[in-house]
């Protein structure tokens, strides 16, 4: 079966488009959890995507693991990490001004950004990854790269639904991120859930940023402020606070990224994520998936 | 006009005219006039975010954003058209007309955005900064990403000093008028203001608007400090920045963004000496400066006058 030339370039795009957004979705999922859970915009898990891709070249070539090892090493530490940055720079200011707590995360962000161009140099390393295999079906190239970003998102967000889902610890996190006071009536511990909300976000982004590492082939210290605001921003297009919301909102930015850049735009390849925000803002606020709350007074 | 008025205008003049008889005479070498000089700048931008997001309660991260256009418009005016005017004259025209740009923008995004709450308004904001910024980077008659050059350095301590005095006197003026009293009442409940008849849309949007001016005034005096406008020297960190002065200085308090504004200009200089650990020491400071005093240096209060009555016992009536 032959396909017409344009075609292909449409369904090579796609699968670009699909392996991005999928990034996308896995640090959107960090965001959103932590906003539903406790109303933070926590500005340093961009950075924490960034440790985790430091995390994953450091397990590669220091200690010569192989990519899923080093995958589940850096998740381990993010999540530490996620734990630990909520313990000391959050949970003090969890009843004070909302903009206190952004604040100290635009600090975290900053310390993880600077510390990392202190420690390692802000030159990008290079990744170390094996060489791909191209795939050709139909015309359109698909490289294990590819394959392996893809199915290593969709196990991690199926872990996640399962976790959120049907466990004791996912159902106390709904039941936080519904009513905090009533939640804490019932017995429910709301630190610890709140803590293991910050694990699996982090963790996930940790995860997203190896993927991004062995994707691209670089780790670079800065890089965590740009993927942090369009996952951000890829979140609150699916409506923040819904997972499903942050899978579809990052799918939908990664395809909207490498679109722009297909017809020739790429210099404003930045601009399009947020032009969508605003636009998507103004018509439906609570996102693609949110549900208008009307305001009591 | 009364007392206060009076002790405040001829305390600031008495201080502008201080220090630039030091900076003539020499005393202060041209590094510390330019840090000086940076501190009014940032005084303007921390107190035009605060009438924003301390008086009116309207989230914005975008203030970079409005920056920019201030900046590269103005450099337009004094660098691309080269009118036939003299410096002095020029030099406040083109920063006004930077801040008539910004301040249109601020009309135009503001009207649609400011319906978005908290949050919601926040990441708009911030969206629209970038926007503004990846504008820049493709528009080729100013440089695009390479910058726009050979901007002629009209910025030096006095101007700088009094269009922030300037500035700063009509925030103040505005807020303790009507409008800035309906914009405190939008502040402290919208749901409330809006039961009592106050235009919320109007108001919110009036003090964007003055907010997105003023921030313009400060990026035309931002370019012709530096001579050089680049794309990348307005990012969200900008913005991050300047909300944090009027973080710490306490929300709401113009007096608390005026000293946090040159609290943390002085900081960053004088961390300079740390060079490689400058950038930590800086966010491990603002970490904990934050956990210790999450409302602000002053929080709402103001520093002013009647704070050493106290200690002085003249029972004068605080009227504020």
């Amino acid at each position: 079966m032959d396909l017409s030339a344009k075609t292909i370039e449409f369904l090579q795009q796609l699968i670009n488009g699909i392996s991005l957004g999928s990034v996308y979705a896995l640090v959107a999922l960090g965001y959103t959890m932590v906003y539903g859970i406790i109303k933070l915009i926590n500005f340093a898990h961009g950075d924490v995507f960034m440790l985790g891709a430091v995390f994953g070249y450091f397990a590669i070539t220091m200690f010569g693991l192989s990519f899923y090892p080093a995958l589940i090493v850096s998740m381990v530490i993010c999540a530490a990490l996620g734990v630990v940055m909520e313990r000391i720079a959050y949970k003090p200011l969890r009843n004070s001004h909302r903009v206190a707590s952004l604040m100290t995360a635009v600090g975290l962000s900053l310390f993880f950004q600077n510390f990392t161009v202190y420690r390692i140099g802000a030159q990008p390393k290079a990744f170390p990854r094996s060489a791909p295999v191209n795939w050709n079906v139909f015309g359109v190239n698909i490289s294990s790269r590819q394959v392996l970003i893809l199915a290593t998102a969709v196990v991690l967000m199926i872990a996640l639904h399962f976790i959120v889902q049907k466990t004791k610890m996912g159902k106390a996190m709904r039941a936080v991120s519904f009513d905090r006071d009533a939640a804490m009536l019932m017995g429910i511990n709301v630190n610890n859930t709140i803590s293991f909300t910050f694990a699996i976000g982090s963790a996930l982004a940790g995860a997203a940023g190896v993927l991004v590492g062995q994707y691209y082939g670089v780790v670079n210290p800065l890089m965590g402020t740009l993927y942090g605001l369009k996952a951000f921003v890829a979140a609150v297009l699916g409506g923040i606070g819904i997972l499903p919301g942050a899978m579809l909102g990052g799918l939908f930015l990664g395809l909207a990224e490498t679109g722009v850049s297909a017809i020739g735009y790429s210099t404003f390849r930045d601009a399009v994520a947020f032009a969508i925000l605003i636009i998507i803002l103004i018509f439906k606020p609570a996102g693609i998936l949110g549900k208008n709350t009307r305001e009591k007074v | 006009m009364n007392k206060k008025k009076l002790i405040f205008i001829t305390g600031a003049v008495a201080v502008g005219v201080v220090v630039q008889l030091l900076i003539s005479s020499g005393v202060i070498n041209p590094y510390f006039a330019q840090i000086l000089t940076l501190m009014s700048m940032y005084a303007i931008l921390a107190t035009s975010l605060n009438l924003i997001n301390g008086i009116t309660g309207q989230f914005s991260l975008g203030h970079a954003g409005f920056m920019a256009l201030g900046g590269y418009f103005s450099a337009i005016l004094t660098t691309k058209l080269a009118l036939p005017l003299p410096n002095f004259l020029m030099f406040p025209l083109s920063l006004l007309f930077g801040g008539l740009v910004a301040a249109a923008a601020g009309f135009l995004v503001g009207l649609p955005t400011l319906r978005l709450r908290g949050d919601y308004l926040a990441i708009a904001t911030l969206g629209l900064g970038e926007i503004i910024r990846v504008m820049f980077v493709n528009w080729k008659y100013v440089g695009a990403a390479a910058g726009m050059k050979g901007i002629p350095g009209y910025t030096n301590f006095l101007w700088t000093y009094v269009i922030a005095v300037f500035s700063i006197l009509i925030i103040v003026n505005f807020i303790k008028s009507s409008h800035g009293r309906a914009c405190i009442s939008i502040r402290e409940d919208e749901i409330a203001a809006e039961t009592m008849g106050i235009n919320t849309t109007k108001y919110k949007v009036m003090a964007f608007v003055i907010g997105a001016f003023f921030a313009g005034v400060a990026g035309g005096i931002f370019g012709h400090l530096i001579r050089l406008l680049h794309p990348n020297s307005f990012t969200f960190m900008v913005s991050v920045e300047i909300l944090l002065m009027v973080v710490l200085g306490g929300l709401g308090s113009i007096t608390g963004s005026i000293a946090a504004a040159v609290f943390l200009t002085g900081l960053t200089e004088a961390l300079r000496q740390f060079s490689d650990l400058r950038m930590i020491i800086y966010s491990l400071m603002l970490i904990v400066i934050m956990l210790f005093r999450p409302q602000g240096l002053l929080g709402t209060r103001e520093f002013s006058l009647d704070m050493f009555s106290k200690f002085t016992k003249k029972a004068e009536k605080a009227e504020r």
